[in-house]
């Protein structure tokens, strides 16, 4: 026999086995997932997911796809939240503080209860990258904010109404686009192919036997 | 954690680590890799294929979960839709919301179409999102274009289309630029350079990321982007099929809701198949790296309309997917672990092929470890060892967490660090190599004004593909796809809507007598157990 576990589902008692992670003890109790599921390994954040534990008063956030089951688990997923995503023309914006204070105003009316950062299912200091954005410090929230998965669940912790996940997109956009340093070799190379440097050498190679192509390639030189 | 017997392989692998690591092991002669992919690589298996009966591929191989999916009926064979009825009515209709349909979304707007997105899942929802590693482009000094190319095609078994990678390979730095552009935050030191490495099968250190999550990192800005152009972005609503009109055009797509099962009617003067991949198919019973969604519906969509396929028979094992805990079974570890300097070592500690062959070849060496008791025992199945603790001596204790702060993530929630011991991988389905064929214009050869792009695309890397070429695909061809499909609608006169083909293609099956009970596309797998 498994070693099998009771999990309640929006309420309802399942047996599950004890290996599964909620996603796939959700199929094995029978549902065919549309809502609440996408990449299944942590990247996509469709599976945003509230439980608490029998007994205890601790509501717990995570991904439904990278969390074991556990007994006594009361599993609601959220298949949907409407963050308030605020509308932009990146080429028009630059990156200074009186952008975030236009677009997301209410990062000023954080109470600073550190709800978000508890929820993050990515372990991340969410309270900290909205201080960063705050400030107009851009590339500290950026940095700070990096691996999030927008799954949303800082968001429904948030009193202040606060679209955490919005706040550091904006912020890694500001900074990809205007505060990293120009990579020259990229603009020089767009420009060289652009004016049909590799023209020739490109039809050149396209026409090359399949035996001297081979030849070609089994003995290229390999950057160490 | 780890079993006894996992316990008693890692003192092997750390014993032998010092001595491994003062040589580099030796790369495989063309022959070598030869025999090996005959001998192991699940596209030779025999028994994973069936052939197509019907149709511009007929007699042609195919993986069989496809080859059933082929050889269903329509879902809305017997239905009655009006096609008078016209829910959405534009100049462009991408189908599917992942890199390449949000690339074309965004270029197509910019040429200043009517343009929408219909998806099955949420924009995003996308293989795109997941990988991991980088993104390819020659931009550096001692790199070109071509030898870009040389690399892409020699890495493909010298199958791809020249004019297809040629576009794939001129193309590549303007991608990186336009993605800079728009904000995506690469991976660049304080003067600006941008931080390359290798892939497996590169002569030159062209591998762009944004940490492990450069896909997740274009996807979240194209997806920001989209949003801010007011784009039309129809959410879990799939394209079951292609309308057609009497001119032998597309002329839009039968929709449904995925939710309500409501069918609805969306007309448009071109349409951009951006479906993505098939890892769902679960060829040969392989576990997949790729997203919920990856059912080959667009490949579906695309046949039964008349156009013809592209080396639907070839499918790309990432060599490393997790092998142990089950938990993450089949997720992908990515190739760039190997790109910053960890082996891959078997059960007895020998590091027994270099860790950066191109994919096949490495998934076959793998595979081969294990058929012959060189593997690790796991739950459900065995593995071989990648050394991740050699990343953190050659890097400095730290490169992990910076380099690749999700897999250490992802380790970490079942309790293993990667930092200090070596995890186990196995084999994982992870790409589509295989698609509809196009022409270097985007658009399908057998209909005028119908366009793919993306992973739904076949004979841009030929036979194979190497790490990185296919995020660089996504945009440059969805780019491509979207201007085109744009200029395209301009000069679209459509006639009347109707869904012959449909019928048309049920008839062949029945003459062929080869028809399967199910219907297709299949959008969602079945993984719901139901006890009776």
């Amino acid at each position: 026999m498994e070693n099998m576990v009771n999990v309640y589902f929006f309420g309802k008692k399942y047996s599950v086995p004890a290996d599964l992670t909620i996603m796939t003890a959700m199929e094995y109790a029978g549902y065919t997932l549309k809502r609440g599921c996408g990449c299944r390994h942590g990247f996509c954040g469709a599976c945003a997911t509230i439980y608490r534990i029998k007994g205890k008063n601790e509501l717990k956030t995570c991904l439904a796809c990278q969390t074991q089951v556990q007994e006594g688990m009361y599993i609601a997923s959220i298949p949907f939240f409407p963050t308030d995503k605020r509308t932009y023309e990146i080429n028009e914006i630059r990156p200074d503080q009186r952008v975030m204070m236009e677009l997301y105003p209410e990062i000023y009316s954080c109470i600073g209860c550190n709800a978000c950062t508890k929820a993050c299912t990515q372990s991340l200091n969410v309270m900290q990258y909205i201080a960063y954005a705050q400030r107009g410090e851009f590339e500290k929230c950026a940095e700070e904010s990096f691996d999030c998965v927008s799954c949303g669940c800082c968001s429904v912790r948030c009193p202040a109404g606060i679209s955490h996940p919005m706040v550091g997109l904006l912020a890694r956009r500001l900074v990809g686009k205007y505060i990293a340093p120009e990579s020259e070799h990229v603009k020089n190379r767009v420009a060289e192919i652009n004016e049909g440097a590799y023209d020739e050498l490109i039809e050149k190679v396209m026409q090359k036997p399949i035996t001297e192509m081979k030849e070609l390639y089994n003995t290229r030189e390999i950057e160490k | 954690m780890f079993t006894a017997e996992m316990l008693e392989s890692i003192k092997k692998v750390e014993a032998t680590r010092a001595e491994r690591m003062k040589t580099e092991p030796r790369r495989m002669t063309a022959d070598e890799k030869d025999a090996l992919l005959r001998a192991y690589h699940p596209d030779y298996r025999e028994d994973g294929f069936s052939t197509i009966a019907i149709g511009p591929n007929k007699g042609q191989k195919v993986p069989k979960e496809l080859g059933q999916l082929l050889h269903s009926n329509s879902r809305i064979l017997n239905e009655e839709i009006d096609l008078t009825k016209i829910d959405y009515d534009v100049d462009v209709l991408v189908i599917g919301g992942g890199g390449a349909g949000s690339s074309a979304a965004i270029e197509a707007h910019e040429k200043g179409a009517n343009v929408m997105i219909v998806t099955k899942l949420r924009i995003g929802d996308a293989n795109t999102m997941m990988a991991e590693g980088g993104i390819q482009a020659a931009d550096k000094e001692n790199d070109s274009p071509v030898q870009h190319y040389l690399d892409a095609f020699g890495g493909g078994h010298f199958a791809a289309r020249p004019e297809l990678l040629r576009r794939l390979v001129m193309e590549a730095p303007d991608a990186i630029r336009w993605l800079n552009d728009l904000g995506v935050m690469f991976d660049k030191d304080e003067d600006g350079r941008m931080v390359t490495t290798h892939g497996g099968g590169t002569s030159r250190k062209r591998m762009h990321a944004c940490k492990d999550y450069s896909g997740a990192e274009i996807m979240r800005t194209l997806r920001d982007e989209v949003i801010n152009r007011h784009i039309p972005v129809v959410e879990f609503t799939s394209a079951v099929e292609l309308i057609k009109d009497e001119k032998g055009q597309v002329a839009g797509a039968v929709l449904m809701n995925m939710e309500t099962g409501d069918y609805l009617v969306a007309r448009a003067k071109t349409v951009v198949i951006a479906t993505g991949g098939a890892g769902r198919l679960h060829y040969q019973n392989f576990p997949t790296s790729n997203h919920y969604g990856a059912t080959a519906d667009g490949l579906i969509l695309g046949y039964r309309a008349g156009a013809p396929l592209l080396y639907q028979d070839t499918i790309q094992y990432h060599p490393t997917g997790v092998a142990y805990p089950s938990q993450i079974f089949g997720a992908l570890v990515t190739e760039k672990v190997r790109s910053l300097g960890a082996m891959l070592v078997n059960k007895d500690g020998e590091a027994y092929a270099h860790p950066l062959e191109t994919r096949d070849v490495s998934a076959s060496a793998i595979i081969r470890e294990c058929a012959n008791g060189k593997g690790v025992d796991t739950p459900l199945g065995s593995g071989v060892w990648l050394d991740t603790p050699m990343i953190e001596i050659l890097g400095g204790e730290g490169t992990i967490e910076k380099r690749i702060p999700a897999m250490m993530r992802m380790y970490l929630n079942y309790g293993i660090d990667m930092r200090k011991v070596p995890i186990l991988v196995y084999p994982t389905l992870h790409y589509q190599n295989g698609g509809l064929e196009i022409g270097g214009d985007g658009f399908t050869k057998a209909i005028p004004n119908l366009l793919v792009a993306g992973e739904a695309v076949g004979g841009i890397h030929g036979r194979n593909r190497l790490m990185g070429n296919s995020l660089l695909d996504i945009i440059v061809f969805g780019r491509n796809a979207g201007k085109a499909a744009a200029d395209k609608s301009k000069e679209v006169e459509l006639g009347k809507m109707n869904l012959d083909h449909v019928k048309a293609y049920a008839e062949e099956l029945r003459k062929a007598d080869c028809e399967f009970d199910g219907v297709s596309p299949m959008l969602l797998p079945q993984y719901a157990r139901h006890e009776r």
